[in-house]
Parts: C-alpha cells; structure tokens; sequence
C-alpha cells in the first residue's frame, strides 16, 4: 500500500512538474482555408513537441496587420510566431523587429525554398521569414467562353489579347462579363494589381531618386487601359470588388476572365464551389513585350519577433509548419490538391502533386516570371513587385487606390486622378524625407 | 368622422412603426438567413429561401471554441458596467444635486472625449497596458471598457437625477440621513428605472465594442467580437461561416433586449413629458 502510494505520488509529481515545464507559444495569423487547415494539424506538432502548447490568434488580414505592428513596435510581446506578408518582411528586418531564421533545425531544407519567393523573405543575405504559402497572379479564363469566342488563349498572353477577348467574350444579355479585375481601393487590393499591371507596361512609383512617376506616359497607358477595358467588359459595380467578390462573381460563372492570385486556382476549380470547375484554364498573367509581365508576388510567412522569450519553442513550431514534412502530412491528411502552394521547389517536381493541381506548372513559371529586387522595366529604389516595400507605402498606396477607384467608377477622369496622385505622392515623399 | 380618421392615422403609423422596424432589423435577420445557407447558396446573390443547414453552426464551433469568448464577453460587459455605475452615481448626484457653475462645462467636457478618435490614442493606451501588465486580461478590458462608456453614463444618470425633486433629497437629510445614507437608499431607488436602463444600454455599448476588445486581446481575455473578426478572410468565401458566428455572438444580447426592452423604452423616456 505504501508502495503503492509512494509510487502515485511520484507519477502526480512528474506530471505537475512536466505540466509546469510546458511552454505556451502565442500564434498570430489570418484566415484562410491552408491556415485553418494547420490549426487543426498541429496534433501532429503536439505529438512531436509535447512541451510546447499553442495559442491562435486568428483576425481578418487588415486588423492582423495593424495588431502585429503595433505589438512589434511597442514591444508588447503578446506574440511569439507572426504571419507577416512579402511587404513587412525587408522593413522589419531592416529596424531589427525580427528574428533571423537562419537556425531552423538540422533537417530543415531551406534551399528547397522557391528562389523567388526567399529572395522576397531575405535581408542582408538571411532569411527573416520562413514562407507558410506564396502566391503569384495569372489568368484564370473560361475555355467554353474563350472557345465561343473564336479565341484561343496563348500560354503568355499580352494585354492587347485580353483587351480583345475580353470585349469578345462581354455578353451583358447573359450576365457575362468578359473580364473581372480588382477595383476596391486599397494598397492590397487594386494598388496590388494595378501596380503590377503598371510594370509590364513600363511604369513605376518612384525614380531613382524617388520622384513619383504619376506624371509620366506609362501610367496614363496603364489606367486609360484598365479603365477603358473595365467600362467596356468589366462588370457593374466593379471599383467595389476585391479579391472576394471576384471570386464569387467567377465560381458563379460570370466572368470570362479573372486576373488575379495564383491560390484563387484552387478555389474555382474546386466542384463543391464552383459552377464553372471543369471549364477553368490558366495562363500567365499579360505582358506589352518589354520584359515585365503583369504579375505580383506574395507570401504569408511565419516570423519570430526579436523581443518573445521562447524563440527555441517557436522556431521549432516555424520549422514544423514550413517545411517539407508538413506537405507530406497536409497531402496525407488532405489530399495534394489542399497542400499549400508556392513555396517549395520539390512540391512542384511532385508528379502526384501535378497530377491533383492542373494549375500547379503555371504557378510556378508565374512566380518564377516575378522579380522583386528588380520589379520594373526603368530602374527603381525600391523592392517589391505589387508594392514599394516602404514604411510610407500602406497609407500612399491606398490614397492613390482610392483616386484610381474614383477613375474606374466614372468620378473623376483618368488624367485628374493621375494629377491628384502625383500630387499627394510627391508631398507625402517630401513630408517624409525621400524627396530632399 | 373624426375617430375614422384617427384610426386610419392610427393604422398609418402602425404600419410605419412596423416598416421601419423591418428595415432596422433586416441586416440581423439576413445575417440569420445566411448563416442557414451553404458557402455557394450565400455568395448566390440575395435570396431569402436558405436551405436550413446547420453544417456552419458545427464548424464554426469545431473551428473555434465559443464558451470561452461568450464568457469574457458576460464578465467584460457586465463587470464594465458595475463599476462604471459605482462611480457614475455619485458623480452625477453631486451634478444635478449640487451643480456649481462648473458643471455644464465638466459635463460637456466628459462627453467631448467620446468625440476623439479611438485610433489616435491606440499606441499610449496600449503602452500603458503593457507596462501594466493588462494586455489580454479582462480586468484590464473592464477598465477601458467602463472608462470610454463612462461619460455616457454619467450623462444618462445627471439626466434622471435631475428629474428628482430635491426636496425629497432635503427632507432625508433633515431626518438625519448621511450622505451615502441619501444616495444609497433615498435617491438609488426612485431612479431605478434610470438606472436599470443606463446599465442596459451600457452592457449593449459594451457587448459590442469591437475596436479595443480586438486590439488589446490575443486569446485569454478575448471576447465575442474577436471571435467574429476571426472568421473574417481575405481570400477565400466564408460568409455563411462568419454569418454563424455573428449569429451566435449577437444571440445573447438580442434575447436580452427582447425580454428587457420595456424597462429599456421606459428608461430611455423617463422625464421626457412633463
């Protein structure tokens, strides 16, 4: 009995003590269908990492955003993993805000990380943020409507091709639009397409020497073009529509083309929500023949802030959650088609992983094709395809977003709304100290 | 004659009750509608006919865990609430019952801080909180929540006190009455109408303040509005999801305005004819 007794005792303090060693690690992230997905696999991290507990603090991409910052700046320390984008990550790094995650475990292969997609994540030669999914933008086109047409979509179409497929494929009679764009105004919404749309028609934000380039003929072309295309094919309301209303507006079937995120693939081809699943074909985003095509590049990564106290325990949950392990575990879990995309190069040597993403080979040539230390076709002092990797750059680029919102809704002119937002561009760049 | 069209008016504004009624509770009923729907259904465009899924309701509680949200938002509410009370009492006693010249002018400045913009002052509160070891506690959310509605407390209570004859007040004292003696059980209980409906209004205020309950949370102390602004994405259809969660974050404070809003209306309209 007494042995008995000593022996219970002994297992309920290994317990509280264990109990008492346990490590609770605070996760800040959005949601979407690859994070859900990881919130509910982490029984495999738990299984791996018993001293580790996890938090989840998930919140729409904006107020993540804004809550990240203030937390990192303040040093508040409520965080211990963050889930930053491609834009925070050189500006953080850069004011020491972030941990380098050069140490990531022995099995951990970061050279299999897409080259594009690291170069966006590295500052001063070290990986500040190990990418959880990357994404590029292309055109997501419906072959029934192209085929109706008497079109036939090119591999690497130009805009002058879409501009006339896309009136082609207009039938307002039958609700079909023959292209849905990003109009909502926002340095994320459609700052992030018309901004990458800009370079392949050979614009830029700034100079060399950070004069902002509104005033100059690349950018008019870009916006009579996107304005003109968007009135004549475009669907009603469209300087309201992001990402999200896009996307319903084509899984419904109301679009003939759709020019956005490379992880949209997945949704529209998916039969449970869409109605035009089997209909959908990929191909890159367009170009104008200089050299740049239209198309951006973006990562949620995982991140560490410089000032948590369990910087072991969270690089062992960054390790788990982005490496090629958890590929194979989501795919086992999941199937390959819900595997997060974009980050890995092995992922796309997978034949089963082709075989269950149709779009998986386009993705790629679309990252590949995006360049975010060289963006543009005239040189630019800046990083960043789709956005100028500066502090000033959320708040300016969604001004400017909302001067080219009024444009498309038919408020104001092309030429004025390029006027305003040389204006606002060029004091807010003085302001700030750019412009000496 | 004349009672005809008096019904006739009387039928009119009925109708007109009824349809503004509507058109204020519509955006909670389609909210409703939504979250019976299927992802495809609610990004179909407007319609009224769901098909009476409840798949949402389970993955929304599958994704996230509910009671513990629900109940930060009951302590946060309800503990906002006492506290701002205990000290909004005394505070609009002494202005209706002992004003000076002052006291328009305090009053107008309590309200003009409601006028400041919460974003401005985000980084020094959030410093403040972190110095004090508040963030993510929900004692430091009762604080803030009872401070920004506090004004308006005090403003409702100066409101209903000053409705009260200060004779009743004189007569208490020259019975002997303290001070606490008065307020607590001579001028606390002819305005408990006042009062039940300033703390009613006040738990509404506070259930759905969403700018700093999202902010100055991460998990421990977080409520039912960082629940909602969880389900909120920026890639990929979730509205019939998010539509439940709302639902589910919205339930508890309809039900109890539906069962309170006599005592709300009747407090809202205290002194208003007279």
């Amino acid at each position: 009995m007494k042995l008995k007794t000593l022996v219970l005792s002994l297992c309920s303090a290994s317990v509280l003590a264990f109990a008492a060693h346990a490590e609770t690690i605070t996760i800040a992230t959005v949601n979407n269908g690859d994070m859900i997905r990881m919130q509910k696999l982490t029984d495999d991290f738990k299984a791996k990492n018993p001293d580790i507990d996890l938090n989840w603090v998930t919140l729409e991409e904006n107020v993540l955003r804004e809550r990240v910052t203030t937390d990192i700046a303040t040093k508040g320390g409520q965080y211990d993993v963050m889930t930053i984008g491609t834009y925070e990550v050189p500006i953080w790094a850069k004011q020491g805000w972030l941990l380098p995650l050069d140490d990531l475990g022995a099995d951990y292969d970061a050279a299999d990380i897409i080259p594009a997609i690291a170069g966006g994540l590295t500052a001063d030669g070290k990986l500040f943020a190990a990418p959880f999914y990357g994404e590029s933008s292309f055109v997501m086109y419906r072959k029934d409507l192209m085929e109706k047409a008497g079109l036939t979509m090119p591999d690497a179409p130009t805009w002058e091709f879409i501009g006339e497929a896309a009136r082609k494929m207009t039938d307002r009679a039958n609700d079909i639009n023959g292209v849905c764009l990003r109009g909502k105004a926002g340095w994320g919404e459609n700052m992030a397409f018309l901004t990458a749309m800009s370079n392949s028609f050979g614009a830029r934000w700034f100079d060399e020497k950070w004069q902002p380039q509104f005033d100059q003929p690349e950018w008019k072309n870009t916006l009579d073009f996107y304005v003109k295309l968007m009135n004549d094919a475009g669907p009603a309301g469209a300087s309201s529509n992001g990402f999200n209303e896009n996307l319903a507006l084509f899984q419904q079937g109301k679009c003939g083309m759709w020019i956005d995120a490379t992880v949209a693939a997945s949704f529209v081809s998916n039969p449970k929500d869409s109605t035009v699943a089997d209909k959908v074909g990929y191909a890159l985003a367009p170009d104008n023949g200089l050299g740049k095509r239209g198309n951006w590049l973006w990562a949620w990564s995982l991140a560490i802030p410089a000032g948590t106290q369990k910087a072991d325990a969270a690089k062992k949950f960054v390790s788990w959650a982005t490496d090629k392990a958890y590929l194979d575990l989501v795919a086992s879990k999941e199937g390959w088609a819900n595997v997060p995309p974009g980050t890995r190069t092995s992922l796309y040597n997978n034949a089963e992983y082709q075989k269950a993403a149709p779009f998986a080979k386009m993705t790629l040539d679309s990252i590949n094709s995006a360049d975010p230390n060289k963006p543009t076709v005239k040189p630019v002092p800046y990083v960043g395809v789709q956005f100028v990797a500066i502090p000033e750059f959320q708040g300016l680029g969604t001004t400017v977003g909302q001067l080219f919102s009024a444009a498309l809704a038919g408020q104001s002119s092309v030429d004025d709304a390029l006027a305003q937002a040389q204006s606002v561009s060029v004091r807010e760049m003085t302001r700030a100290g750019y412009i000496k | 004659m004349a009672r005809a069209i008096s019904t006739r008016s009387k039928i009119g504004w009925t109708f007109a009750a009824w349809a503004v009624a509507l058109i204020i509770f519509f955006p909670i009923l389609y909210t409703v509608i939504t979250s019976l729907k299927t992802e495809p259904e609610a990004i179909a465009g407007f319609n009224l006919i769901p098909s009476f899924t409840l798949e949402n309701y389970v993955e929304v509680q599958t994704q996230r865990d509910y009671f513990r949200p629900f109940m930060n938002s009951v302590i946060i509410a309800v503990g906002s609430t006492l506290l701002g009370i205990i000290i909004a009492v005394p505070a609009a006693w002494s202005m209706a019952f002992s004003p000076t010249h002052r006291t328009k002018d305090i009053l107008m400045w309590m309200l003009s801080t409601k006028m400041m913009p919460a974003a401005a002052v985000l980084v020094p509160i959030y410093l403040l909180f972190r110095d004090f070891g508040l963030l993510d506690s929900r004692i430091g959310l009762t604080l803030m929540l009872m401070l920004i509605n506090l004004p308006i407390v005090v403003w409702m209570l100066y409101t209903y006190f000053r409705e009260i004859p200060g004779e009743i007040l004189e007569a208490a004292r020259m019975d002997g009455a303290s001070l606490w003696g008065e307020i607590w059980y001579v001028l606390t209980p002819m305005a408990v109408p006042g009062i039940a409906s300033t703390m009613l209004l006040n738990i509404i205020l506070a259930w759905n303040e969403a700018f700093w309950t999202i902010r100055l949370t991460t998990t421990n102390a977080a409520p039912l509005t960082a629940f909602i602004a969880s389900f909120s994405s920026p890639q990929g259809l979730f509205w019939a999801k998010l539509s439940a969660a709302s639902t589910l974050a919205i339930a508890p404070i309809l039900i109890m305005g539906w069962f309170s809003q006599r005592q709300l209306v009747r407090g809202l309209t205290f002194g208003a004819v007279k």
